[in-house]
């Protein structure tokens, strides 16, 4: 059992590493692109033979 | 410019796992149906041994969470994850793999737990092999999942793929960590963890089914095919990605708000409270995520059948999202637990969230990779409104009886006896709101069905795009990172670490919940009077199991005046050092049984022998089913020295070479009580199943009064 303790402990340190990186990069970091992802998954990969129409998203 | 590669989803996959979400979902409220009608109609409906309301529970249960639920989460995911990738699949044969082990468990499941092979453990009631078979097919999913995510040719991954990873990773530690059972045979294994350490990790686990299987794998088919119906994007992508990480990193802390006021160490349900209130603010962020990316379109709403079905399930995950965090307040809780509340809780979010969402997604979906028209939108229109009365001539009933009942429980007359001392009145008074109840899940299946038949009807005038073009530019081979960037686009690019962060994190919520209780020995009090059972009163404990009474009464005396002076003695957490697995239940349909062969509830065999032959004699009113196949049935005591074995090995102090003599002992008691029914009149051999329960049932809350009549000696 004695093993389960350390690994646990070596894992709460990992994990506690993780969470400091998270917090201080919340604080630290700005979203370069927060915006685009949110659109462009709305487009449809349908082959076309010019790119330039697959740019308007598909109207149903 | 990239050049531009030309490749094909996968849609045959998709169509699979919508096929088998329609038809188990169907199943799965059938047998739901079925069993709320077994409370109305008891006698009529409860068709022993194999249909009787503790074994088919856990099976409507565990088809509508892991067979409908598990299915549409696969189908969405399919569908989605192709193409946020811009890849096909990595492996067909992986998908396959996936699809068809996971419908095989699906169908063993069906035929074991009607057959009574159960481990008891909520929503994981599935014995070791198959808990073995779900752990492989997990791995082909996660394996598939993330050798596509390795080849797609889009660097950035979408809101909905982290979700689809946190799931993955969390369900796969909690099933592991909760399934650790140690086999007696094929189809019978015992907890490794015993009482109040059992019940933390089966409501760690058990809460985090529903945080990972029924919340975070659907709020990403939300993020995907909500933006996709209503053809705009999310409403604030940021909101998304924050609301992602409070999300997991909160909710697997929550867990033991399932045993507030139970005999779990009191700061450990402090934890479970303080984490399950803050949950309120990552849910409410998905929420008001979703139903605002329909700002300004709110007209579309009108028209557009499937946007109904989304706006009720994303409304239904707010309001149960907004209760749950108030049934964790220990204030709310004392009211609403053991009672239907809980039903009506569970079911606002089951029927609402994952259903209407996964309603909406099959009428988005399956005309889109059949290259038609759906068949009949008045009829989807005609289903919602059918639905959405559904859930709500369901869940009104239930909070009303829920409620109700707790009341009723709770109620002192002017001189400061129980209002109701019988159980049974309490019971008597809910049987009409259980009948609205039915009323409501019946309209929500006959729904269901004409779904599918407008589905049926769109498949055969369209033809299934098995593999649909697509063309996408290859991935940058090398990546250049501009300054100011975000750093959660670092891990965005990487899959594996983004794996191991988000195992890491919800690792940390579960450790520190865990550990202290396995460490600190005086979490859980000796009582020197607890003493194992008998090999009969674990024969008889696990027939218990077998039969689910679980699943109507627990076993718990929570600390109230009100509990004391029905039950008896609250009940302590060294009282279940050895009960593997822990019998605590979470609701009470029946009464408690706690302290069952104890003081003022104790009662004679007789009467436990007539009780469970007929219930509705020795107690009108009661929805119990019969058990009179355990007067006939033969208890098989060739698994007695097995079983004691496993228990020596799991810590229990049977004495060495004990499982030799077991059934000697065991022969013994039977003796004992079959002759004591023998002087009532009743002829039963002692041989039979119904004399080891009644041993089990005589035995419960007994230790602690020989403590206490020792205590007096002194």
């Amino acid at each position: 059992m004695s093993v389960l303790i350390l690994l646990i402990a070596f894992s709460i340190l990992i994990a506690g590493g993780f969470l400091f990186a998270f917090i201080w990069s919340v604080k630290k970091g700005q979203y370069d692109d927060d915006y685009t992802p949110s659109v462009r998954m709305l487009f449809d990969d349908n082959p076309t033979d010019s790119t330039a129409s697959s740019l308007t998203p598909k109207q149903k | 410019m990239q050049q531009l590669e030309r490749f094909q989803y996968d849609n045959k996959i998709v169509r699979n796992f919508a096929y088998a979400t329609i038809i188990w979902g169907i199943v799965g409220m059938l047998v739901g149906l079925w069993v709320a009608l077994q409370l109305v109609f008891p006698k009529e409906l409860n068709l022993q041994p194999l249909f009787s309301f503790g074994r088919i529970r856990p099976l409507h249960t565990n088809a509508v969470i892991f067979a409908f639920v598990g299915n549409g989460i696969f189908m969405g995911y399919y569908y989605s994850l192709q193409r946020l990738l811009k890849t096909r699949m990595a492996s067909d044969l992986l998908s396959k793999i996936h699809f068809w082990g996971w419908q095989l468990i699906i169908v063993a499941a069906a035929v074991t737990l009607p057959l009574g092979i159960t481990t008891s453990k909520e929503y994981a009631e599935l014995e070791w092999p198959i808990d073995i078979a779900i752990t492989i097919i997990w791995v082909v999913f996660g394996w598939n999942m993330f050798a596509t995510i390795l080849k797609r040719r889009e660097r950035h991954l979408y809101v909905a793929i982290w979700f689809y990873i946190a799931t993955f990773v969390t369900v796969a530690v909690l099933h592991i960590v909760n399934s650790f059972e140690l086999p007696v045979s094929l189809t019978k294994s015992y907890s490794w963890y015993a009482g109040v350490q059992d019940a933390l990790v089966q409501w760690w686990y058990g809460h985090n089914a529903v945080a990972f299987f029924l919340t975070t794998p659907y709020l990403g088919l939300m993020y995907y095919f909500m933006p996709k119906a209503a053809n705009r994007p999310v409403y604030s992508y940021k909101l998304s990605i924050i609301h992602f990480w409070a999300l997991i990193f909160i909710y697997i802390w929550a867990g033991p708000h399932h045993l507030l006021y139970s005999a779990l160490p009191n700061w450990a349900q402090s934890l479970g409270v303080v984490f399950s209130f803050t949950l309120i603010f990552p849910s409410w962020g998905g929420m008001i995520n979703g139903l605002l990316t329909l700002r300004g379109a709110w007209d579309r709403v009108r028209e557009d059948v499937i946007l109904k079905f989304m706006v009720v399930a994303v409304t239904a995950y707010g309001m149960a999202t907004f209760e749950g965090p108030m049934l964790s307040l220990k204030t709310i809780n004392a009211i609403s637990h053991f009672t239907d509340w809980t039903i009506a809780h569970v079911h606002v979010g089951g029927l609402g969230w994952n259903g209407m969402l996964t309603f909406g997604i099959l009428y988005w979906l399956i005309p889109r990779i059949f290259k038609t028209d759906l068949y009949s939108k008045r009829l989807a229109n005609v289903h919602f409104w059918i639905a959405t009365l559904g859930i709500l001539f369901y869940a009104i009933p239930m909070y009303w009886a829920g409620f109700t009942q707790a009341s009723m429980w709770k109620q002192f007359n002017e001189s400061g006896n129980l209002a109701y001392p019988q159980f049974v009145e309490t019971v008597t008074y809910l049987r009409p709101f259980y009948a609205v109840r039915s009323l409501g899940g019946l309209l929500f299946v006959f729904g269901a069905l004409l779904m599918m038949y407008n589905l049926l009807k769109t498949v055969a005038r369209g033809k299934l795009v098995a593999n649909e073009d697509a063309e996408a530019p290859a991935l940058e081979k090398i990546y250049h990172t501009h300054k100011g960037e975000h750093w959660h686009r670092w891990i965005e690019r990487r899959p594996v670490r983004f794996l191991i962060v988000t195992l890491v994190v919800i690792l940390i919520g579960g450790i520190v919940e865990l550990v202290p209780t396995f460490l600190v020995k005086s979490n859980v009090p000796t009582i020197a009077s607890v003493k194992p059972y008998t090999p009969l009163e674990l024969q008889g404990r696990d027939l218990y199991i077998r039969e689910g009474c679980y699943t109507c009464h627990s076993q718990m005396i929570r600390p109230f005046r009100s509990e004391t002076e029905r039950y008896g003695e609250y009940s302590k957490a060294g009282e279940f050092v050895y009960d593997h697995p822990f019998q605590w239940g979470s609701k009470r349909t029946g009464p408690d049984l706690a302290r069952e062969g104890a003081g003022n509830n104790r009662k004679n065999n007789l009467w436990h022998f007539n009780h469970l032959d007929d219930p509705q004699v020795v107690t009108p009113g009661s929805v119990m089913p019969s058990y009179s196949f355990m007067i006939d049935k033969k208890l098989d005591t060739s698994t007695t020295a097995a079983k004691i074995r496993a228990m020596q090995k799991l810590g229990v102090p049977y004495e060495k070479g004990y499982d030799q003599l077991a059934n000697k002992d065991l022969v013994k008691q039977a003796k004992t009580i079959a002759e004591d029914l023998a002087a009532s009149e009743v002829n039963v051999p002692s041989d039979r199943e119904i004399i080891a329960i009644i041993a089990y049932l005589q035995r419960l809350g007994t230790d602690i009064e020989k403590s206490k009549t020792a205590q007096t000696k002194n």
